[in-house]
């Protein structure tokens, strides 16, 4: 009888499934479990986004759009990220509309890796970043960053991380798991080190870049004009607008790197959902007021969350961004593993084992703080009380 | 620093937080909350806390009606002195100064149609400077102060790993 197994390609048997898998699989078989492990905002799409993508389907918008975007799409992408970040791209050849901001790192992967290429990987990092490296037959260099440093990237370890085979390197920020923001003054001994090796491209993963919660400026390498020409800026609306569900995100860079990766979409995806480029006009130009509401209210939950670690023994980094804490769990003894199953089994809260997101990661835990005001209340009461009893040896 | 703003939302959307739990949110001290309310209070800025009820389902007799108001205004006073005498009934429990086809509308609450009838011949139309009304009478909340009264937000994402 036939191997199939055997028959599954290297590059694809090599990536171990996500480790978060195994979490959400023991939580769902389990009742009254409360989840602070999803990576996606709780609240639904404003209405008036919602409503958009309704009328493009009343109105028979029902068709492919362009290979790239919907013109009226893209232009209203390049307008949001110029009156944001100030940066300036053409709608047309300089963005590129996506399935999701990871398409962006799938497209980036295939369109830059020969095989043996390196990639740099600034880790804890989103689980898709070394995965997407793998399949494309890259080798991923991994940066570990450090609490110490609110996990932040820093110069040095940059420079240490690149030789003569670094295609290119892969940082988001603001940083799932960790809450890292990563300022314009933390980004320029970055750009300092990149201007060493001017061979080496930047994909800046900014799909969190609203949700930063100690200013209203967002930073990107892609802001310092030096830069500029070799950075592919990846970003979305999934996770300040709520807008996971439309699958759409969107690449923007330099028309030589556009091009390649409009080439791969155009083969293989064709183009984005056509519903969701419109509901996308909608959310970029009118909904900044929605946004901030969002961000509020994280900020509030953010806060209590750090109060409820606090509260529990946990030491843990302020997180500046996204919508998670990242807390260090070293004191109990446990591996995050441990900690994240005993306190599922025990406690009936799921949260992530930081090992999910990268080596440097195996002393944290990821908690989202995506969920209710009520849920997050109850979840930290829950952790204090699994902390009391690891503390008296139960 | 206390954004009064940012306060006195979180305050709208639970009436029932304590100043501790607020504290905790805005990353104040729980005293510097408790001060803060006060002010607000004393100010009147900060003027009371509602509950929201679905009285159809436990008291379905309850009627609620929208009075539309045309009036005189008064010399000197506007329209605020008749708005203040319609506003002193009890039953009466909003009533607002409207641009438009009429002045003021007013939220009455009461247990039948022919009270509420009564309210409005014996009590609104006779008062000095009303020059005519209409009644409208609510059949259905679906929401009100941002509360929807039938639809259940039930977080029930399911697993997606990312």
């Amino acid at each position: 009888m036939i191997d199939l197994n055997s028959k599954v390609s290297k590059s694809v048997a090599s990536v171990p499934p996500s480790a978060i898998r195994k979490f959400f699989d023991l939580a769902s078989e389990m009742k009254g479990v409360i989840s602070l492990s999803i990576g996606e905002p709780d609240f639904v799409t404003p209405w008036s986004i919602r409503e958009a993508g309704i009328n493009s389907l009343v109105d028979g918008y029902t068709h492919y759009s362009p290979n790239a975007g919907y013109t009226n799409a893209k232009k209203a992408i390049v307008n949001y990220i110029n009156r944001r970040y100030g940066i300036e791209y053409e709608h047309n050849g300089e963005c590129l509309i996506t399935v999701g901001g990871s398409e962006g790192l799938d497209l980036a992967a295939r369109a830059l890796i020969n095989p043996g290429d390196e990639v740099i990987i600034v880790e804890p990092c989103f689980v898709a970043y070394k995965a997407t490296v793998l399949f494309a037959h890259g080798v991923p260099v991994t940066i570990s960053t450090r609490q110490e440093d609110d996990f932040k990237l820093k110069a040095e370890d940059l420079e240490a991380a690149i030789t003569d085979k670094t295609k290119y390197m892969i940082m988001g920020y603001p940083g799932n798991p960790t809450g890292a923001v990563m300022t314009m003054e933390d980004l320029a001994p970055i750009r300092d080190v990149l201007m060493k090796h001017p061979e080496i491209i930047v994909i800046s993963d900014e799909l969190y870049c609203e949700l930063n919660y100690v200013s209203d400026e967002l930073s990107s390498l892609a802001r310092f004009p030096e830069l500029k020409d070799r950075v592919v800026m990846i970003n979305g609306f999934s996770k300040s607008y709520a807008m996971t569900g439309f699958r759409i995100g969107y690449v923007l860079g330099p028309k030589e790197l556009i091009a390649p990766m409009t080439k791969i979409h155009q083969y293989c995806i064709m183009s984005a959902p056509s519903m969701s480029q419109f509901a996308v006009v909608e959310a970029a130009m009118n909904c900044d007021d929605q946004v901030k509401a969002m961000r509020d209210e994280y900020n509030h939950r953010r806060r209590v969350i750090i109060k409820g670690l606090n509260d529990a023994g946990l030491e843990c980094f302020t997180p500046s961004g996204a919508f998670y804490a990242f807390p260090s769990i070293k004191n109990t003894g446990l591996t995050s593993e441990e900690f994240c199953e005993r306190f599922l089994m025990e406690k009936k809260v799921a949260i992530v084992p930081g090992s999910a997101f990268g080596e440097c990661g195996k002393d944290n835990v990821r908690i989202s703080y995506a969920a209710s005001m009520e849920n997050i209340k109850t979840a930290m009461e829950r952790l204090a009380e699994f902390t009391a009893d690891l503390k008296k040896g139960k | 620093m206390i954004d009064d703003i940012e306060l006195l939302k979180i305050i709208e959307k639970d009436p029932r937080i304590t100043p501790a739990d607020i504290a905790v949110q805005l990353g104040a001290a729980a005293e510097e909350v408790e001060a803060e309310i006060d002010r607000l209070k004393e100010e009147k800025i900060l003027l009371g806390y509602t509950a929201e009820i679905n009285w159809s389902k436990s008291y379905p007799e309850k009627v609620t009606a929208l009075i539309e108001v045309r009036i005189t205004p008064q010399r000197d006073r506007g329209f605020d002195n008749i708005a203040k005498i319609l506003s002193k009934y009890d039953r009466v429990t909003d009533c607002y100064l409207m641009s438009g086809a009429f002045d003021l509308l007013l939220i009455y609450n009461d247990d039948s149609l022919k009270n509420i009838a009564e309210f409005v011949y014996n009590k609104v139309a006779t008062s000095e400077g009303v020059l005519s009304t209409a009644t409208h009478f609510i059949l259905k909340k679906y929401k009100s102060n941002g509360i929807f009264f039938e639809d259940e937000t039930t977080d029930d994402r399911q697993a997606i790993v990312l």
